[in-house]
């Protein structure tokens, strides 16, 4: 036990489905626990908080953060966990880019809470309750770290060292981080560990993209139904394989799901949303007299940030919405 | 006052020949305007747009040739798609989507452009600065 490396798994801000990845590797986990021991891993058994700051600096050799930043509590503690860490991997969408939770970017933590505790339907709270950092209840000080007001991807917050891309990681990227980790096979830091491809380019539909892809309307998934074995594009679904990174099995397309993104932008981009939103224009087969029918297929894509950013909004240019 | 900052992406063969015709023609405009030249205004990536309303841009400015007179057949079709399609995003994300204006500007209408910087600047004086990132914990 004493010459085995030790690692550790925290999550934050995520939805659980990143800690159900780490045992979708199913037996090779077995595998895992044979070549490492685990020091930290709040979900699946009993550790404390103590138990990483009782370590010495760089005990960890690698903690895998799963979840975006959001609250005061989880920006402690994966700066603790970077200080006990040689290896810091982002695991899954939500560290790597921010997320599904990151959407919450394109609005104020004021505008949150109002819906959340006052004007969602499904609340009742006639006291108008919200959470305080600090309180008083029967004479006991209660105390909740702070929510920030924009949700953070892990790299804004602490230096990280690799990303597991995917919501959540498939089995086979996870592995392979794995055991290029404990093989020592891992690549130069900063990199996320799956192909710099298009998933275009491994999909299984994309024999039957035309060689000039145009379209002239766009749909959404639930308005019809799509034939599953015709590239999702020519259909005029938005599919957002141009702009994501491949590794993913493409496991929504063999389901007959377009792409929605999970796996994040390829390397030389900047900015997933817009890396797609200019394929999209280039597509969209609309000459400039056509203005007014272009702005009306638009309008099968009411919600652009949400679908062009679905989870890497904290991790763009502009980060979120901008507010006074 | 809030002198506004403007980034403008001409196209070479259009809207910053005129740009020049404008200069040797020794006329005066707003100079809130930076111009930046550009192969074609099909080249200005979306990313280009956002990355200067980030570093502090309060507006930016395209200029293109007018439809059918795009020294590569359509390249101008394309930016008219990103820019209506960018104009939707930026509503969404906080920013007025009138920071963003496309212009055709020929070769031969200096005047133009003297008269579309004039405007611009004035408009985007109007709505103020751009906000600026929220900064807040992390």
């Amino acid at each position: 036990m004493a010459d085995k490396p030790w690692v550790a798994f925290y999550w934050c801000a995520s939805c659980g489905g990143c800690e159900e990845a780490v045992v979708d590797i199913a037996e090779k986990i077995l595998d895992v626990v044979e070549a490492v021991n685990i020091g930290f891993w709040p979900v699946a058994l009993d550790f404390k908080r103590e138990d990483v700051e009782s370590r010495p600096d760089g005990f960890f050799v690698a903690s895998f953060v799963n979840g975006a930043v959001r609250t005061s509590e989880q920006e402690e503690m994966v700066k603790l966990l970077r200080k006990k860490s040689r290896l810091i991997f982002a695991f899954g969408s939500c560290s790597h880019l921010g997320g599904i939770p990151g959407l919450a970017n394109l609005y104020s933590r004021e505008e949150i809470f109002d819906y959340v505790y006052r004007k969602s339907p499904s609340t009742e709270n006639p006291g108008e309750t919200l959470p305080a950092e600090n309180s008083r209840e029967n004479g006991n000080e209660l105390h909740l770290p702070e929510f920030y007001d924009r949700v953070y991807s892990l790299d804004q917050v602490i230096p990280v060292d690799y990303y597991i891309p995917g919501c959540a990681p498939p089995p086979d990227i996870v592995m392979n981080a794995l055991e290029a980790l404990l093989e020592g096979k891992l690549p130069d830091k900063g990199a996320v560990l799956s192909p710099n491809k298009a998933l275009c380019s491994t999909c299984p539909l994309n024999e039957t993209k035309p060689e000039k892809l145009l379209i002239r309307e766009l749909k959404r998934p639930h308005e019809f139904q799509a034939d599953p074995e015709k590239c999702f594009l020519t259909q005029g679904l938005l599919c957002m394989g141009p702009a994501t990174r491949t590794g993913c099995g493409e496991r929504c397309i063999r389901a007959g799901m377009p792409c929605r993104g999970c796996f994040g932008p390829l390397d030389n981009a900047l900015d997933q949303g817009l890396s797609m939103l200019s394929a999209l224009a280039s597509i969209l087969d609309f000459t400039p007299q056509e203005k007014e029918e272009l702005e009306r297929v638009l309008g099968a894509c009411p919600d652009p940030a949400g679908t062009l950013y679905r989870f890497s909004l904290p991790s763009s240019i502009l980060k979120g919405k901008r507010r006074l | 006052m809030h002198e506004p900052k403007i980034i403008a992406f001409f196209c070479n063969w259009c809207t910053y020949t005129a740009a020049d015709l404008a200069g040797v023609s020794r006329m005066s405009y707003a100079p809130n305007v930076r111009i930046i030249r550009v192969m074609c205004s099909g080249r200005v990536d979306p990313e280009l747009v956002i990355k200067a309303f980030d570093l502090g841009a309060d507006g930016v400015l395209i200029g293109g040739c007018h439809p059918g007179d795009c020294h590569y057949q359509n390249g101008n079709h394309k930016t008219l798609r990103r820019y209506i399609l960018l104009k939707r995003l930026l509503s969404q994300m906080g920013i007025e989507p009138e920071r963003l204006r496309l212009e055709w500007i020929s070769a031969s209408e200096g005047e133009k452009v003297r008269r579309v910087c004039n405007e611009f600047t004035e408009q985007i004086r109007g709505l103020g600065p751009l906000r600026r990132e929220v900064k807040n914990g992390g």
